[in-house]
């Protein structure tokens, strides 16, 4: 049964009120179409592969792929929502890695004192990358695409240079430990590590000024620029958050593996793009969430976990994941012209839930 | 009606060999619509920008409610009270009104929090819709990004923007050029609403009932200055014309 719905003017007769829950912007958002890809995906693994799939192991593992992932797809949200790009993620965690092992390696020790003092200088690291990066692209007007292709082969070129191209294993067992021993409902901390910057990433990005800031430039440039937004300013600020989520990854990566992985990051920055976008955050800016890069994030380590359990070649993973960037993007793109031509419901999803009423 | 809020006297401006404003003279008084007119390249926007700072001037003066001044960015107008609405409304698509409406002058949460940059959302949220009521009120949707709003709507958006942050002048640039019937006389009744204000309103236009229908004064501009100032209530279409392409020359300007 369809219910003809009044043209939006009529419809609403002075209630401002009431209308702005987090459900229905969600609602308005492509992360919630994205949601019920990942659940569908999910209830496809459950039903195939019973509980092996569902079992807390398998979660467990899925979040640990993810977590490193996520704490460099909040800096890559905001990166992208400005539409911008950053290519060299990927790298900028290699070198911080590399940096932090070395300087644990000369502090010496296996308590958290070392630890700490890695993780700083990783951070640092990931921060100096981040600002150069900004710098280029806020100042000097260089397209973000050619900056961070620049620092991401001069990145990982340094990192090999310092190394010698052979990976540091100098990390102390207080990191290590820290993922290996310390569990939640028998997850390894480390995801809920992620969990907390993702929940502050949100927060900032939603919440406050700054992710205002990030939403407007992204938007439209010349008018923030116009009402007094220091958009340079802020860009480079943007790029310094990606490049020290970059370096706080590095330190992620470092507990996890027990070892830097200078070979095997080359393709982390495509993955985290790829989650980000079929997360919903447009490429064009001005649009995205923290919430659909979660979901975005999920649907590759869904499909290669589930790939592995019930047998498929995990190869297939890529295929998919490939697939369903690019459906994710179109149907984004459709919304977007649709929403130009002025109609107002313009989400199959919400379109389907009004009709069904 | 005593002092005019905004006078120039002798603006000039050239740009190599182009003389954009010869000796351009301008006024207007609080609470009042001026129309501004003229042919493409009669000076216009030069004039504007010179108003607001966006220009630096080889010769000429300012006063602002009586006082000399000297307006060397968009930031010292707004400070002073005076906004402009360009033809291109500088919005941002994907924000919604109340977004657009604080951008840059967010409103912070008392205490800590404001001071992490946290928003006070639901006090941005009223005095928008206080806002846009004061302006008939088109704009409903306060949740839906300004990119699906149509253009009378937008128009309303920056308009009241610019009057919750100017309380003096506000420079409407080709506030109608890309509305339709309905849209332009929703904004010519904020024209009107402005002025109730005492906001005093500088109307650009190329439509002259628009801008007889609206406007207490006419100016018109050729070649960089003024050749005529009008009373909208005198004049007719055929006079404004007759200014702008100077056929009628200065024969008007005894109003």
């Amino acid at each position: 049964m369809s219910v003809i719905t009044p043209p939006e003017d009529v419809a609403v007769p002075d209630t401002h009120e009431g209308r702005d829950s987090v459900l229905k912007r969600l609602g308005n958002t492509q992360s919630v179409w994205i949601l019920g890809v990942l659940l569908v995906i999910v209830a496809f693994f459950s039903i195939a592969a019973g509980g092996k799939f569902l079992s807390t192991g398998n979660f467990s593992l899925i979040a640990q792929n993810v977590a490193v992932w996520a704490v460099l797809g909040v800096g890559m949200t905001f990166v992208i929502i400005t539409s911008g790009i950053d290519l060299s993620i990927g790298s900028v965690l290699v070198f911080s890695s590399v940096v932090a092992a070395k300087v644990m390696e000369q502090v010496g020790g296996d308590g958290w004192g070392t630890a700490l003092i890695g993780i700083l200088a990783a951070l640092i690291s990931g921060l100096a990358w981040g600002t150069i990066n900004g710098f280029l692209v806020a100042k000097a007007k260089i397209p973000p695409l050619i900056v961070t292709l620049g620092t991401l082969s001069v990145a990982l070129g340094l990192a090999q240079v310092i190394t010698g191209g052979i990976d540091v294993r100098s990390v102390p067992t207080a990191m290590t430990d820290f993922n290996t021993f310390i569990k939640v409902l028998g997850i390894p901390s480390l995801p809920f590590v992620a969990l907390i910057v993702l929940i502050i990433g949100g927060i900032v990005l939603h919440r406050t000024k700054f992710g205002r800031y990030t939403y407007a430039v992204g938007s439209n440039e010349e008018a923030a620029r116009r009402v007094g937004v220091r958009v340079d300013r802020h860009l480079i600020r943007i790029y310094a958050l990606s490049g020290t989520l970059a370096g706080f990854a590095a330190t992620m990566s470092l507990a996890q593996f027990g070892t830097t992985t200078i070979a095997g990051q080359s393709l982390t920055n495509l993955n985290v793009i790829a989650a980000v976008v079929i997360g919903g955050t447009s490429i064009f800016g001005g649009e995205g969430s923290i919430f659909g890069t979660i979901v975005g994030l999920f649907i590759p380590a869904v499909l290669q976990a589930g790939f592995v359990i019930i047998g498929v070649q995990p190869f297939w993973q890529g295929v998919a994941v490939g697939s369903v960037l690019v459906a994710a993007v179109y149907v984004d793109q459709s919304r977007r012209a649709s929403a130009l031509r002025g109609a107002s419901s313009t989400n199959p999803l919400r379109a389907l839930l009004r009709r069904s009423k | 009606m005593t002092q005019p809020i905004l006078e120039a006297k002798g603006l000039s401006r050239s740009f190599g060999h182009v003389r954009a404003l010869t000796k351009c003279d301008f006024d207007i008084y609080p609470g009042e619509v001026v129309a501004l007119i003229g042919d493409n390249g009669a000076g216009k926007s030069t004039l504007v920008k010179a108003l607001t700072g966006n220009l630096a001037l080889d010769e000429g003066e300012l006063y602002f409610q009586g006082q000399r001044v000297y307006i060397s960015s968009p930031q010292e107008a707004s400070a002073l009270g005076m906004e402009v609405v360009y033809q291109d409304l500088a919005l941002a698509p994907h924000l919604n009104p109340v977004q657009n409406m604080f951008l840059g002058r967010e409103t912070p949460r008392k205490g800590v929090l404001g001071r992490l940059g946290f928003m006070d959302e639901k006090s941005m949220k009223e005095a928008a819709i206080r806002g846009f009521d004061e302006l008939g009120g088109t704009v409903r949707a306060m949740d839906a990004p300004i990119g699906s709003m149509s253009g009378g709507q937008r128009q309303q958006v920056a308009i009241a923007r610019a009057i919750s942050w100017a309380d003096k002048l506000v420079i409407l640039d080709e506030p109608t050029a890309a509305l339709g019937v309905v849209q332009t006389k929703n904004v010519l009744d904020s024209i009107q609403r402005v002025k109730a204000k005492g906001i005093a309103v500088i109307l650009i236009s190329h439509s002259m009932p628009h801008v007889l229908e609206v406007a207490d004064r006419v100016q018109v501009l050729r070649l960089g200055t003024r050749v005529t100032t009008l009373k909208a209530s005198d004049a007719t279409v055929e006079q404004l014309v007759g200014a702008m392409t100077g056929a009628l020359d200065k024969n008007g300007a005894a109003a």
